[in-house]
This record gives C-alpha cells, structure tokens and sequence, in this order.
C-alpha cells in the first residue's frame, strides 16, 4: 500500500463514520489471518524439509515477501490493502510492500535518491526503533545478567 | 490444529493494527513502528516467547514478530559475546530479512514498469 500524506487523508475521510467500524474489523482480522495461514503453510513445509526453527521461520519470511514483493510489481498488493487496512499492513508482507511500493515508485528520481532513499521511507523508522529498543534490551539483560 | 491457531491468533494482531488505524487515526507507518517495539517489550518480559510457542506463524508473521525476532537475537548475542552482543544481536537476527526486502525493492524497480498510481 502506497502510503502517503494523501492517501492517508483519503483513508480516514473514507473511514471516519464509525459504522463501518465492523466491516474493517472483520476485513483486517480475515485477511491478516489468512496471510499468517500461508506463513504456517511455508514454515510446515521447510520444517518438514530439515530445515531448524530459526532458519525455517526466516525461509518462512524470505517466501512470504518474495509473494509480497511479486505482487506490489503487478499493482495487486495495493488493490488487496485498500480492502484489508491493518490485515495487509501488520503481517510482514505489509514491510515488503512498504519497502518495494515506494522504490517503484520513485524509480524515476533515479537509483540512488530514488529506489535507494524511498525504499526506507516506513522501514527506517521501523528499522531505526526496532534496533533501538532492542540495544536497550541487550544492555538492561547485560547489566543485570542475563 | 496450528493453522487454526495461527489464524486466529494473527488475525487478532491484525485486528488491534486495525482497531488503531480507525479508532487513534495513527498513521499506518506509526502503526508499524510500535509494532516492532510492542513485539521488543513482549519478548523482553517473556510473553510474546510463549505466544509464538503457542501460534506460531500466527506471532512470527505480524510485525511484532520482526520484534520478536530482534529481542532473541540480541539475548543470544549478549550471552554469547557480552555488552557488545547489545548492538550486534538485533541486524544479525534481522540481516536474513533485511536483505531479502532490500533486494526485493531493488528488483521490482528494475523489473516492473512504475505505471499510473493506482489510488
């Protein structure tokens, strides 16, 4: 989902009257559930192939975002978000189409101010406080050990 | 049994993300972000460890997960290599996933055509 200033005020004048509180509810929760099935789906399958736990759930992540990725190029990844809000945007199929939408997009600003820069519009804040709170974790488990 | 699980345990997580969005008017980008956190602090205090034993992909696949995933890279790395392993642990958990979306970005810019916005 392409997200900017713009569409953002598009999406809460659309979504204001809070009577269609229930039907986005429902949209988020079938969709972003569905997404976690398919994630079941592939961490079967590479646990099933003799993969560990920790690299079937990262072949797990590499093959939903590749799918992601594949379908933000054909323009139907945004055309599932504007139906599924949050059920589209939480998964981390969400964080592939956050990175991969804006490089097309901006593909035309060149390579390196464009794809390179525009790519990390949602994944560098997401990338900056994530690593943030993780080094305070690592230090509050290193001062008070373990 | 797992898929059951994971749908519904996902499907929660995509419902709070939604429930946000609607009720808060926080930005999706914002929602992402405490995503990542909330999934770093769930970690920390023990919880989000046992929801993934419990769900699954259902856990690991929401955005929490990414937090989840940082959490137990950085425990690991402090075990392992002390104070240092604080700023190692996250982007070597991480790095699998980064690259993969980095390279993704890439490859779809120079693949597809950019066409008309579909808004």
């Amino acid at each position: 989902m392409q997200i900017t200033k713009k569409d953002y005020a598009e999406l809460t004048k659309k979504r204001s009257p809070n009577t269609k509180l229930p039907k986005t509810l429902t949209k988020a929760f079938l969709i972003g559930g569905a997404i976690c099935v398919i994630g079941q789906g592939f961490l079967n399958l590479y646990t099933r192939l003799g993969f560990d736990k920790i690299d079937a759930g990262a072949l797990t992540s590499v093959s939903l975002m590749f799918i992601a990725a594949v379908l933000t190029g054909f323009r139907i990844y945004d055309k599932i978000a504007r139906h599924a809000g949050a059920g589209s945007i939480v998964p981390i199929t969400g964080f592939a189409n956050s990175v991969v939408s804006p490089a097309l997009e901006f593909k035309t600003e060149g390579y390196i101010l464009g794809v390179g820069a525009k790519m990390f519009v949602i994944a560098g804040p997401v990338i900056l406080y994530g690593i943030t709170a993780s080094v305070i974790y690592g230090v509050i488990l290193y001062v008070f050990g373990r | 049994m797992d898929y059951l699980w994971a749908f519904l345990v996902g499907g929660t997580i995509c419902l709070i993300g939604q429930l946000l969005i609607d009720l808060t008017k926080l930005s999706p980008a914002r929602i992402l972000v405490s995503f990542v956190v909330a999934g770093v602090f769930l970690s920390a205090i023990g919880w989000y460890g046992a929801l993934v034993e419990f769900a699954g992909a259902g856990a690991t696949v929401p955005l929490t997960g990414f937090g989840y995933l940082l959490a137990e890279g950085v425990k690991k790395a402090v075990q392992t290599d002390g104070l240092i392993g604080a700023l190692t642990g996250g982007f070597t958990a991480a790095s699998c996933g980064l690259a993969t979306v980095m390279i993704l970005g890439l490859l779809v810019s120079l693949l597809f055509k950019r066409g008309d916005r579909v808004s």
